[in-house]
């Protein structure tokens, strides 16, 4: 990846909604440069979205995540991929990541309720075959997402003019 | 102490509130005093940015592009290690040069712009790098020594020289040239006569950096006319485009230069006040020796965070830096669109664009109030650097991307409205 690449992921990464133009002006590429490398990059599955991060506590919004750990046993007809392809079918699965350690899957999951939350694990994860245990942890506050602190406080105390 | 009636020369009343007879007496009796300021430091005016900065206090929307310091924090790392000296005592004086493991933190971390120096003999940790500076002028300039500040240039060089006794001679850069030195330029300021000859590359108000050539057509310049150096490096971290070259690293220099730098600018510490400077014995000597009797040693709390900077933070530094340079490049595209020219700074976080072309009379104070006014964008007028700042503005890019993007909204109306 060359360096132009590398600086509009970044700018992307931290803002999704810079404009074409933006993005030019950050990364020296002309307009039309960002727009072709966006297209080849959404082509090629770099790019595989933009999305927004929410504070839903700043919201009046029902809304309840939890992380869910997901521990499986594999057998001669069943792989990890096809049990991955199985639970991420589900839209109450934000992420969905097999990982090492004491359990094989960690999901990020919301829905606007604990009970959809509970049905979801109650009904769709855990009668899967290959699942052996789930362990639900809900969320009872978000300090950071995705890179983003979830934090009032921006007073910048330097002085607005110094030599 | 001065006496003023001797002093025809001196600058009277004006910013100091002295009066034209010297005395300080007043209507009220409780604010009198018979105190005279020194002549070297009553010959300095106050900065030129002061009543700007007043005005730009005195509004709550001010988008500030005249920050000269970082937007971020320093590094977990050093402040941990700031606390953890904290917490285990660590509260007593430290060598008068600065602890021995700091000294040799700094010596290896140097290494990377092919400079070596000695931990016993040539190294100083000082009070911030504005210290080292002052610690510079004051152990090498004798009075009447004529010193040569490239301008525009950091507001204290100036002042550092007069308190020290020496002569300033200014020695103008040009927006045409990139703001690079040239021994032209030296020549035709009278430099080949001066006794120093102050750097700061990259620079403080351009971001101009210098190329190794044209570093070494400078360097052949002071040793024709032998000319010591002090190198005010506090940016080189902060290089864009291509390599920090240090003037000491070429022929003959080492041995004729004061290298300065420090951890408020790449480290985000302008607070914990810590620098250093590299020198040959004999300098280093003469400025551990003012330093000792002045400030004794730099703040030992600050030298515990330094040592963890230099030894874990280099990624934290590659990440402000990549910070910076998205800036960077957005605000000279920016300024550029809106027909404002500006020099492609390649270091330190600065733009320095000229606005002449689009000021009432080419003022930039005129224009950098107005526009502070009108739109509460606080911008640095140039002429606060020095002759050759005059007509340009200095943007500090040391500040998100959002007030960033806001700021250059406002001036292109701004504009558009004249």
């Amino acid at each position: 990846m060359d360096d132009e690449t590398r600086a509009l992921l970044d700018v992307l990464v931290a803002d999704a909604r810079e404009s074409t133009a933006d993005i030019a002006r950050q990364t020296g590429l002309s307009a039309d440069e960002v727009d072709a490398r966006l297209d080849e990059l959404e082509a090629a599955g770099v790019l595989r979205g933009y999305t927004a991060v929410v504070d839903w506590d700043s919201t009046d919004a029902d809304r309840v995540a939890a992380v869910v750990e997901v521990n499986v046993e594999l057998d001669r007809e069943t792989d990890y991929e096809d049990i991955a392809r199985r639970i991420a079918e589900s839209p109450t699965v934000d992420s969905l990541r097999l990982v090492s350690g004491d359990y094989d899957f960690a999901l990020d999951v919301s829905a606007d309720t604990m009970q959809a939350v509970s049905r979801f694990v109650a009904d769709e994860v855990a009668p899967l075959p290959a699942v052996t245990k789930t362990v639900t942890h809900y969320v009872m506050e978000t300090y950071k997402e995705r890179g983003v602190v979830f934090d009032e406080r921006d007073d910048d105390d330097r002085l607005s003019v110094t030599p | 102490m001065s006496d003023r009636s001797d002093s025809p020369d001196t600058p009277a009343s004006g910013a100091s509130g002295a009066s034209e007879t010297g005395s300080r007496e007043t209507d009220d009796p409780g604010k009198a005093d018979r105190f005279t300021p020194a002549e070297r430091v009553e010959a300095v005016p106050p900065s030129g940015i002061r009543a700007f900065f007043e005005v730009a206090e005195s509004r709550e929307d001010v988008i500030s592009l005249g920050v000269g310091e970082p937007d971020f924090t320093a590094p977990w790392a050093a402040r941990s290690a700031a606390i953890e000296s904290l917490e285990r005592g660590r509260t007593s004086y430290t060598a008068n040069r600065g602890m021995p493991a700091l000294r040799r933190a700094i010596a290896r971390h140097v290494e990377r712009y092919d400079l070596a120096y000695d931990p016993q003999e040539e190294i100083l940790v000082t009070t911030g790098a504005s210290e080292a500076v002052d610690l510079a002028f004051r152990a090498l300039v004798d009075p009447g020594d004529v010193v040569a500040l490239p301008t525009p240039t950091y507001v204290s060089y100036r002042p550092g020289v007069t308190f020290a006794g020496g002569d300033p001679l200014p020695v103008p850069t040009h927006h045409e040239d990139d703001w690079s030195l040239t021994p032209d330029a030296l020549a035709a300021a009278g430099a080949d006569e001066a006794d120093v000859l102050v750097l700061c590359y990259p620079n403080n108000p351009t971001g101009a950096t210098m190329t190794g050539e044209e570093l070494a057509a400078v360097a052949e310049f002071c040793l024709e006319h032998d000319l010591l150096v002090v190198s005010d490096e506090i940016y080189a971290a902060l290089t864009y485009e291509g390599e920090h070259t240090s003037i000491a690293t070429l022929p003959g220099m080492r041995e004729r230069t004061v290298v300065v730098n420090g951890f408020s600018k790449a480290y985000a510490m302008t607070g914990l006040r810590l620098g250093y400077a590299l020198a040959p014995p004999t300098a280093s000597a003469a400025m551990t020796k003012v330093h000792q009797y002045g400030m004794l040693s730099a703040p030992t709390t600050a030298q515990h965070a330094a040592i963890r900077a230099l030894e874990d933070c280099d990624d934290d530094v590659v990440e402000m830096r990549r910070e910076y340079d998205r800036r960077r490049r957005y605000l000279t595209a920016r300024l550029r669109e809106l027909g404002v020219a500006v020099a492609e700074p390649g270091g330190a976080f600065y733009a320095f664009p000229r606005v002449a072309d689009v000021a009432p009379d080419g003022d930039d104070e005129a224009f950098a109030t107005e526009l502070l006014e009108t739109t509460g964008v606080a911008a640095v007028p140039g002429s606060a650097f020095g002759d050759g700042g005059a007509g340009h503005l200095r943007l500090s890019y040391a500040t998100g991307m959002d007030d960033l993007k806001e700021a250059m909204a406002r001036l292109e109306t701004f504009l558009a409205d004249r």
